[in-house]
């Protein structure tokens, strides 16, 4: 007999998903939005991506070689990191922003908390926000074909007429990722067919978000209207790619779907009376920390458990 | 046809077609054989025999120490050689009797006893409990104790759980095609007990096979239902079972017959007819022996007490060395560090695996992903639990319903992270389980001495 036989706890067999695994998927996933981006706003939009990209990967390495941690970078999370901020980014960014989102999406929101699993907000979307808090000029600066142009949802709010066409397939200003809804949506249809996202937190999102400006949006159930705001701003982006991030969003099934409907809400109120046209970003960090307590409220029903009856009977 | 199931649930390669066409072979022992006085749950079985005794096939070496224990029988003639301790499946020390095989295997004469027909239910439940009759599937829970509920009159459903959802096994399998009737006739001797109870064989639709003979032997019985169910892990769980063939649910505070119900596995109901209808004791059982590392996967109906070596051997030995062997399937068995152990009632099977895939992974941080909490069948969510346990936080584990974990391992399967979910959370509940019955005795220990003060003052006064 063996010498070196094996004795752990079962079960004795894995699945073959690892974390690695779903991280590149979702990178693929995202492929086709980063593709078009890189095509609808040229060569600035590449760099501005290898640059994040790097940076984020870069500062994963560096923290967890002087803090003697294993070093994780090639779970390729730290890439997705990079590659969803650059996606939230305008192409027209100076590159040292783009390394300094890379460094605060890595090192302050992920790394300082913990690292894989225990950031408390969207790493990238953290960044993002950082960055346009800091730098808003720069953030709200877009360019389209080499002339300074408004996003659709500004046009949108400005109260002018978009071209709904345009925005759906994406030749439209905005952040790199964020234009062309159908990309996106290519994505999306990856990530559900491979089980990486599940449909309840982006579906009740745009659909709580569609209720919402349908009843305060002042236009009614205008169809042309909803499709103007659905593709407009981050919208696609956030729902499908970081409303679905795992570590900020509940894990309880009931906590997902209030999740979903807080976003649609939160987004609504953004987008209508806020200030900026945008709300996707701030709708998704708010409710990220809102998070740890929609699971400690939303404890599943255990199998075969009756509901605590009032006076402390339990069946 | 219609397929019931439960919520949750994974598919592991199932593995089964390792053995799945090798029929039943009985073997028998060349060493010594030992047997376990505990291979049941319940208070140890005690010795009735001294060193130096002969003693023959069938008969009782021990009796049953308590209600809730079963007795033990000799599978062999011989002499018994010693009382000793030997290592069972779970890597524990336990006393166990040592016979030496003469090779004879004469068997007892056995008492006469009253057909079937003529017992009485008290009967027919002595008859179970003093032929040593355990719950065979792995937890060995006696079955004499399960089939004597607070209420007869309350049980509806008797289920013989046929599903075998652990990947590789086969021995119920080849019993479903080579003794159906035996497995019927057992059911019918528990339904007799329950005037107003249904028998359901609810077996996997991985086996259409087993379905249509165990159909056709049935089609005139008015009181017993063959139930296909889907293919799925824990499929064969007592609760999952329960749920999908009745849609009842019990909790881990409630017994089956709490639901009406009252599952058995094959080879018990199996041993039951043994018992009942031939007046034999339990000495024998059908195990599986197969994996990649095993020349010739096997099912072979063995005697309790032999070594689990001499199976191996008997299946050609290993062709490869295996880096591990596992008592029972690769979803809920033991890893065992020898396989110089003896077998017991409860051994379903020994897998012998070329190829460890758990020691290439290692373990990462959780991402929060919730594919653990997607295939729970008890709905939990096991990423906090196995942190709640990590951290040592029995009153969250409870809050969370750590404690109705049915340990099935679907979350460590599942998990990309890799995380050892069910080891941390099943190890974990044993821990708050033996802190809640401390805490409870000490509370009693308190009221106790305060009502005895409270007395004291009173005389005083």
């Amino acid at each position: 007999m063996n010498e070196t036989i094996h004795v752990s706890s079962s079960p004795h067999v894995r699945s073959k998903v690892t974390t690695r695994y779903i991280m590149y998927l979702v990178i693929i996933a995202l492929l086709p939005a980063t593709v078009f981006g890189v095509y609808n706003f040229g060569a600035r939009a590449l760099l501005t991506i290898v640059i994040t990209v790097a940076s984020s990967v870069l500062t994963e390495y560096i923290f967890e070689k002087c803090m003697h941690r294993t070093i994780t970078i090639q779970d390729g999370s730290a890439a997705l990191t990079g590659l969803l901020l650059a996606l939230n980014l305008p192409a027209t960014v100076p590159w040292w922003m783009g390394i300094l989102g890379g460094v605060f999406a890595i090192l302050v929101v992920k790394q300082l908390f913990g690292g894989l699993g225990q950031n408390f907000m969207n790493p990238a979307l953290g960044a993002r926000c950082f960055l346009l808090i800091s730098f808003t000029s720069m953030m709200t600066n877009f360019e389209y074909h080499g002339e300074s142009a408004a996003t659709p949802l500004a046009a949108l709010k400005a109260g002018e007429v978009v071209n709904t066409k345009d925005m759906l397939l994406g030749f439209t200003a905005g952040t790199i990722g964020e234009t062309s809804a159908i990309a996106l949506l290519i994505g999306a249809i990856i990530l559900l067919w491979f089980g990486i996202i599940d449909i309840v937190i982006p579906g009740l999102y745009i659909l709580t978000f569609v209720i919402f400006i349908s009843l305060f949006g002042g236009h009614g159930f205008d169809p042309a209207f909803i499709t103007a705001h659905l593709c407009g701003g981050g919208l696609m982006l956030g729902a499908w790619f970081m409303a679905t991030d795992y570590v900020t969003s509940p894990i309880t099934p009931k906590g997902k779907i209030i999740f979903g409907i807080l976003l649609g809400i939160l987004t609504g109120l953004f987008r209508l009376f806020g200030s900026s046209a945008e709300g996707v970003s701030y709708a998704i960090i708010i409710s990220n920390i809102i998070v740890p307590i929609i699971d400690k409220y939303t404890i599943p029903r255990a199998f075969g458990k009756q509901k605590e009856k009032k006076g402390g009977a339990k069946v | 046809m219609k397929l019931v199931t439960f919520r949750g649930g994974v598919h592991p390669d199932d593995g089964k077609h390792w053995a799945k066409e090798a029929a039943i072979q009985p073997i028998l022992p060349k060493g010594d054989l030992a047997y376990l006085l505990s291979q049941h749950i319940g208070a140890p079985a005690k010795a009735v025999v001294n060193v130096g005794d002969r003693v023959l096939k069938g008969q009782m070496i021990a009796e049953a120490g308590g209600f809730v224990s079963s007795p033990v029988f000799a599978s062999v003639s011989g002499t018994v050689k010693a009382f000793d301790k030997r290592f069972n499946a779970v890597g524990t020390q336990v006393d166990a009797i040592i016979v030496e095989n003469d090779g004879l295997y004469e068997e007892i004469s056995y008492p006469e006893h009253k057909p079937f027909s003529e017992m009485s239910k008290e009967e027919v439940i002595k008859q179970i409990a003093d032929s040593g009759v355990v719950g065979m599937g792995g937890a060995g829970f006696p079955t004499h104790v399960k089939l004597s509920p607070k209420d007869p009159d309350k049980i509806e459903y008797i289920i013989a759980n046929c599903a075998e959802c652990e990947p590789y096994i086969t021995a119920d399998y080849r019993r479903m095609l080579e003794n159906p009737e035996k497995i019927i006739a057992g059911i019918k001797v528990v339904l007799s007990l329950f005037d107003h109870a249904k028998g359901i064989l609810a077996v996997e639709n991985n086996k259409p096979d087993c379905i249509k003979i165990l159909q056709d032997l049935t089609k005139d019985e008015e009181r017993i239902e063959v139930v296909p169910l889907r293919t799925k892990y824990p499929q064969g769980s007592e609760r999952q079972l329960i749920y999908a063939t009745t849609g009842r649910m019990i909790n881990s505070s409630m017994l089956p017959a709490d639901a009406g119900c009252i599952v058995d596995n094959v080879e018990t109901l199996i041993a039951i007819d043994n018992a009942v209808n031939n007046g034999r004791p339990v000495t024998e059982r059908v195990i599986t022996v197969t994996g990649r590392a095993i020349n010739k996967p096997s099912n072979l109906l063995a005697p309790i007490g032999i070594n689990q070596t001499e199976l191996i051997d008997f299946c050609g030995g290993f062709k490869e060395n295996p880096e591990k062997v596992i008592s029972g399937g690769p979803m809920m068995g033991f890893a065992l560090f020898t396989t110089d152990i003896p077998l017991t009632k409860t051994s379903s099977c020994l897998l012998c695996r070329v190829h460890d895939p758990i020691a290439d992974l290692p373990e990462s941080a959780c991402i929060n992903c919730g594919r653990c909490v997607e295939v729970c069948p008890s709905f939990l969510v096991p990423a906090r639990l196995a942190d709640y346990a990590n951290q040592h936080r029995p009153r969250h584990f409870q809050e969370w319903n750590g404690l109705e974990c049915v340990e099935c391992g679907c979350c460590s399967f599942i998990c990309p992270a890799k995380r050892h979910l069910k080891q941390s959370i099943a190890s974990y509940k044993k821990t708050v389980i033996a802190m809640n019955r401390q805490k409870a005795a000490e509370e009693k220990k308190l009221r106790e001495e305060g009502e005895a003060l409270k007395k004291k003052g009173g005389d005083d006064k």
